[in-house]
């Protein structure tokens, strides 16, 4: 299995670990990992919010190169999930769009190379007994409360899961040997920039995410997107502090956790390098069931 | 409160209205039926001044600028939920798009700092093709007149690897550039 790998701008800096942890699933699930020569960013939500055009050309280079190699695109990033998504869309759905973006980039697009989730990937390619027959370690006391956000599943032309009650992450980990909670806010918009922008709003946005994952017994949440596990991460303190109160809450990427029960040593995958102190956790899996040394 | 008269604002901001649908790409406002199903599903409405169903009702009645001057256009995150449960199938988040559009090409901007954050992160990517997160976050609080008030997790990131000092500027022979201009040439204002 071979994919065009783009990384995206967050996985070469605040969302290192989940590059790092991408890059040790897929070797271990024997997914070939091709990166896409000097990629450029997608523009996420502010080519979104500012150009429609603009929008779409600047993830259509990156999928034009990846479809001169022949190669659909592997994308971690839910942010830059959905701008290429959208991308390849509207150059399959329209021939006028096709060709406006074609000049745009001066590069030729067809649609043929699809951009796929790296999430979509792993959960739903791959069959579950394969992911199962890798798992050296199973992951006995994590109860992930699963966010999904907004963008990898909405809108639905875009999504490949249930918009409102997806399933693909809650599935793996179970796989995994992990148990995920019912909550109600897997698909609930963590705020995207405005936490930077707008503090108060953003915020509000996140303490009622922590609420309502402790309220339904979690112990960790579990993302596919490095601008959600920077939201829920680095600013948990804040909220706590904000709303005098304590989550307690590591954030994972979904990659972390296949990595750990596969048998990655917790730092290769970057598990070290979170705000909310993760290792407790980590160390806590690794010791049950007579703790397995970590290969 | 004074007494609007809605046939007289109806006549007088068509053309403005037809800017509207044309940018969001034929979305037409009669479709929705007011249920506010989009409200309550909302995740920023707390910080709007109309909700997104009041959004709808002013174009309804033509009142363009009204919903150009609201702080809701920029309080959208962009997250879909309103769209995905419209019953009526009405694309509300690209009608937000497409009134932020029109709002910057009009200079009504309400919520600066959120345009700014936008336009820096475009110039980063314009300039390197990439985003260079560091200078993005602390440049968007410095012009925005509110001093490093990220600047508390800016070392802890450095010391996490996570935050790159140097921007990273990919050697793609300037095709980034040329997608910036001929997005340019067809009108887009970036
Ligand atoms: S969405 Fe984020 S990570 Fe993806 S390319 Fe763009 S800035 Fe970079
Ligand atoms: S949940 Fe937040 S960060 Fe994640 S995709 Fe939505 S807005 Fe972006
Ligand atoms: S959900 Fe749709 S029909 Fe209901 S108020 Fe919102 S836009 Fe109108
Ligand atoms: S897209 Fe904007 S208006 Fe619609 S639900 Fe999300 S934040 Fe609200």
């Amino acid at each position: 299995m071979k994919y065009a790998y783009f990384p995206g701008c967050s996985l070469s800096s605040t969302g290192i670990e989940y590059d790092l942890s991408t890059r040790e699933t897929a070797r271990v699930l024997g997914i070939d990992l091709w990166e896409i020569p000097e990629w450029n960013c997608c523009g996420a939500s502010s080519g979104h919010l500012t150009d429609h055009l603009l929008s779409l050309a600047l993830p259509a280079r990156n999928m034009a190169i990846a479809e001169e190699a022949g190669l659909d695109v592997a994308i971690p990033c839910a942010a830059c999930y959905a701008r290429s998504k959208a991308t390849e869309l509207a150059v399959s759905n329209s021939a006028e769009m096709k060709q406006e973006i074609e000049e745009v980039i001066e590069r030729k697009y067809e649609g043929k190379s699809k951009a796929r989730a790296l999430l979509d990937i792993i959960a739903n390619d791959i069959q579950s007994e394969d992911v199962k027959n890798n798992v050296q370690k199973e992951l006995k006391g994590i109860k992930a409360a699963c966010y999904y956000g907004c963008l990898l599943v909405r809108p639905l032309a875009v999504g490949f899961d249930d918009p409102e009650d997806p399933q693909s992450m809650d599935n793996l980990v179970k796989s995994l040997g992990g148990e995920t909670v019912d909550w109600a806010y897997k698909t609930e918009c963590c705020g995207a920039s405005c936490p930077t922008t707008m503090p108060e709003t953003g915020k509000k946005m996140l303490e009622r995410i922590f609420k309502s994952a402790k309220d339904a017994g979690a112990n960790c949440l579990v993302t596919a997107c490095p601008m959600c596990l920077n939201n829920l991460d680095m600013r948990q303190g804040q909220v706590e502090k904000a709303y005098s109160e304590k989550y307690d809450m590591p954030v994972f990427y979904f990659t972390e956790l296949t990595g750990l029960a596969f048998g990655v040593e917790p730092t290769k995958l970057g598990l070290n390098k979170h705000f909310v102190d993760a290792m407790g956790l980590v160390n806590e899996v690794l010791k049950a069931d007579g703790g397995r040394e970590t290969a | 409160m004074n007494n609007i008269d809605l046939t007289g604002i109806r006549e007088s901001n068509n053309e403005k209205l037809q800017e509207v649908i044309k940018e969001s790409g034929g979305v037409r406002p009669e479709d929705c039926y007011q249920c506010g199903k989009c409200s309550a599903g909302c995740p920023a409405v707390f910080g709007m001044d109309n909700t997104p169903r009041q959004i709808m009702r002013f174009l309804q009645l033509s009142m363009v600028d009204e919903a150009l001057k609201s702080n809701t256009i920029w309080m959208c995150a962009g997250c879909q939920t309103c769209t995905v449960r419209c019953p009526k199938e009405v694309d509300i988040a690209r009608v937000m798009e497409s009134l932020r559009v029109l709002a910057r090409e009009k200079g009504y901007i309400t919520e600066k700092s959120i345009n700014l954050f936008h336009e820096l992160f475009l110039k980063s990517v314009e300039s390197t093709g990439r985003v260079y997160e560091m200078g993005l976050i602390l440049g968007a609080n410095i012009i925005g007149m509110k001093p490093l008030k990220d600047a508390e997790f800016g070392l802890p990131m450095i010391s996490r690897g996570k935050l790159a000092i140097i921007p990273h500027r990919i050697k793609d022979n300037g095709e980034v550039k040329r997608i910036f201009e001929n997005v340019r040439k067809r009108g887009a204002k970036v």
